[in-house]
């Protein structure tokens, strides 16, 4: 599968037959941010974001999803297979799916996730300007050589455009019209974007490597930062909502108006409100914030990475935004960690 | 909206229940039969989750020995709306089971021929009762069986039958204590740990379990640590919120470990230095 090259024009025509073939989610702006919603217009399309509000991680697992239904007779499992195109997902997030994919997948496979992926169609936009708090760079999270269909780079004079699937290839079939091959030097401008992007998306920078942090994470159980950093922590949860790679969820049961009958459905959780660790009779195993706040970041850089391989922060810096009290930069807490070895 | 014909880890079955009766004030006891008619396949440490359609799921431990078929028995307190909501289910009516979940205790493989001190605090009679069926039912298979019952108050003994039963067989110890007495009481007052050295333990030849309160087992493992029991001879079933069981929600995490699927029977050895998990 070449790799072609399209302009603005053609990328749009593209998408705007999309939208009439199929239900596409892509980037739009909403106030002065951006967000992944249905898109309606292909005009309204902003390949240009610096990061989505929400991950696209929305997608896979919603805010709410219905698990099943009941009644006195039986219980009866609801999984959505209803088809989607997700359009212009950053690298970071690509890699955040992509451990998503191995975590609902890991040991009992879980059929509400793994049938959204499996009817999903991802195409990939290489970043083109780095938001405020991106540091993906550091972590090997600034590109996405695998976990998409199509990769589109912004080069001068349009976009690149590299179908890697039969589902990418699927979406190519709608193209408006035959689209040039890129040539050689397409091909380098866009390694250099690559290059550019791994140096541009720093924005803050790790002193060591990821595999570094996961090290220092041994000997920093007791270290006085935890106690520290968590002092200013509301235990609002912002981190965990925006983070690609938070999937902790609670059940719960509606009833319809017959007592009898009803849904069952799972919510975002987090690691960080107050009761997530708390059993029947009040006893809280995580009582205190600075122990919520330790997990959060050893389940990012040790207890996922032990169990997947893969460093599970990817750099996307929404919690720094999110944390209205500034402690959720986990570059400031791993350097630190680093720093006291 | 479709099932795509994929099993669905999160789908409970039918169970009925056979029997629900009052065990305490706060404790009725289940016997349970899947709509099946299959037995649940459990062993002893294993829980499954209960669903009352409407109200929620809840984590409960599984009180009888797979040696007794057809039908499987748990007991439940009364603690949060699903418990509470179970407690008046009548007999008759079905609820909802998914599992069983999670590590048991290693009753066919290290166990065997081995001493068995059970170690049970309150409510942890309830898991630990199903290993002690598993023993007395193959009891040529165990060396020593020695069981350290212990409860807040008289009032709050579960299975007062099967003690009896158990105190009157001469190839069972069991030493009962409470914590606070009432008058007709005569046994034992004191903490469980005020057992432990009224007993032999031969360290070597001896395997324990424990289940009781989170509170319980520091005290108890520095008191067995006494007679120099090795770590690796020390199996633990430890309490957390299993909410989906299978190793997703995070709510059961003890560090980097999943109560759910990594336990909740854990060797003590293989947590002693998990920070979260004691």
């Amino acid at each position: 599968m070449s790799v072609l090259k399209i302009k603005q024009e053609t990328l749009t025509a593209w998408v705007s037959e999309l939208i009439k073939k199929t239900c596409l989610y892509a980037v739009q702006a909403k106030a002065d941010k951006f967000d992944f919603e249905l898109l309606e217009d292909a005009h309204a399309l902003r390949l240009d974001y610096d990061v989505s509000n929400i991950p696209p991680k929305k997608y896979f697992q919603p805010p709410v999803e219905e698990l099943l239904r009941f009644n006195e007779q039986e219980f009866k499992t609801t999984v959505d297979d209803s088809p989607f195109v997700l359009f212009g997902v950053h690298p970071y997030d690509v890699n955040a799916i992509s451990q998503m994919d191995k975590l609902f997948a890991l040991g009992n496979k879980d059929v509400h996730y793994l049938t959204r992926r499996q009817n999903s169609t991802i195409v990939a936009c290489d970043v083109e300007n780095a938001s405020q708090n991106v540091f993906s760079g550091c972590l090997g999270f600034a590109t996405a050589d695998e976990g998409f269909d199509i990769l589109l780079t912004k080069i001068n004079g349009g976009y690149l455009v590299d179908s890697r699937t039969e589902k990418g290839q699927a979406l190519l079939k709608h193209l408006p019209a035959a689209a040039e091959k890129a040539t050689a030097a397409d091909l380098e401008e866009r390694e250099t974007v690559w290059q550019n992007n791994i140096k541009l998306l720093q924005k803050h920078k790790l002193k060591a490597r990821p595999e570094a942090v996961t090290a220092a994470l041994d000997k920093a159980y007791n270290n006085p930062l935890w106690e520290e950093r968590a002092a200013r922590c509301f235990s609002c949860g912002s981190c965990n909502l925006v983070c690609p790679t938070c999937y902790c969820f609670d059940v719960q049961d509606d009833v319809n108006w017959d007592l009898k009958s009803g849904l069952r459905y799972r919510c975002w959780d987090g690691c960080m409100l107050q009761d997530f660790a708390t059993v029947a009779g009040d006893h809280n195993f995580r009582k205190n914030k600075a122990d919520r706040y330790r997990h959060r970041y050893y389940r990012k850089g040790k207890y996922v990475p032990e169990k997947i391989g893969v460093f599970s922060c990817v750099g996307c810096g929404r919690c720094i935004s999110a944390c209205v009290t500034h402690i959720a930069n986990p570059v400031e807490v791993f350097n630190k960690i680093m720093e006291d070895v | 909206m479709c099932n795509n014909g994929k099993k669905d880890i999160y789908l409970p079955e039918f169970a009925t229940v056979l029997k629900n009766e009052s065990m305490t004030e706060t404790e009725n006891y289940f016997e349970l039969k899947l709509s099946s008619g299959k037995d649940l396949g459990h062993m002893p440490g294993q829980f499954a989750e209960i669903s009352i359609p409407g109200i929620g799921e809840a984590p409960i431990s599984i009180s009888s020995s797979p040696t007794k078929n057809g039908s499987f028995e748990m007991v439940v307190r009364k603690a949060g709306n699903v418990t509470n909501a179970l407690h008046s289910v009548e007999a008759g009516k079905k609820i909802g089971i998914r599992g069983p979940f999670g590590t048991t205790f290693p009753v066919d493989t290290v166990m065997k021929e081995k001493d068995i001190l059970f170690i049970c605090g309150g409510i942890g009679l309830v898991p630990l009762r199903s290993a002690i069926n598993y023993c007395l039912d193959n009891r040529s298979d165990y060396g020593n069986v020695t069981i350290l019952s212990g409860t807040k108050t008289p009032a709050e003994r579960l299975f007062t039958d099967e003690l009896v039963q158990w105190q009157n067989r001469e190839d069972v110890t069991l030493l009962e204590t409470v914590d606070y007495a009432d008058d007709a009481w005569k046994g034992n007052v004191g903490v469980i740990t005020t057992l432990i050295p009224k007993i032999n333990i031969d360290p070597a030849q001896t395997i324990t379990l424990i289940c009781g309160p989170p509170i319980m087992y520091k005290f108890v493992l520095l008191e067995l640590m006494k007679h120099s029991i090795d770590h690796g001879k020390v199996y633990v079933s430890l309490e957390r919120h299993m909410k989906c069981g299978v190793g997703k929600c995070g709510h059961c995490q003890i560090n980097g470990l999943y109560a759910c699927q990594d336990g909740p029977v854990f060797k003590y050895a293989d947590i002693a230095q998990v920070k979260e998990a004691i």
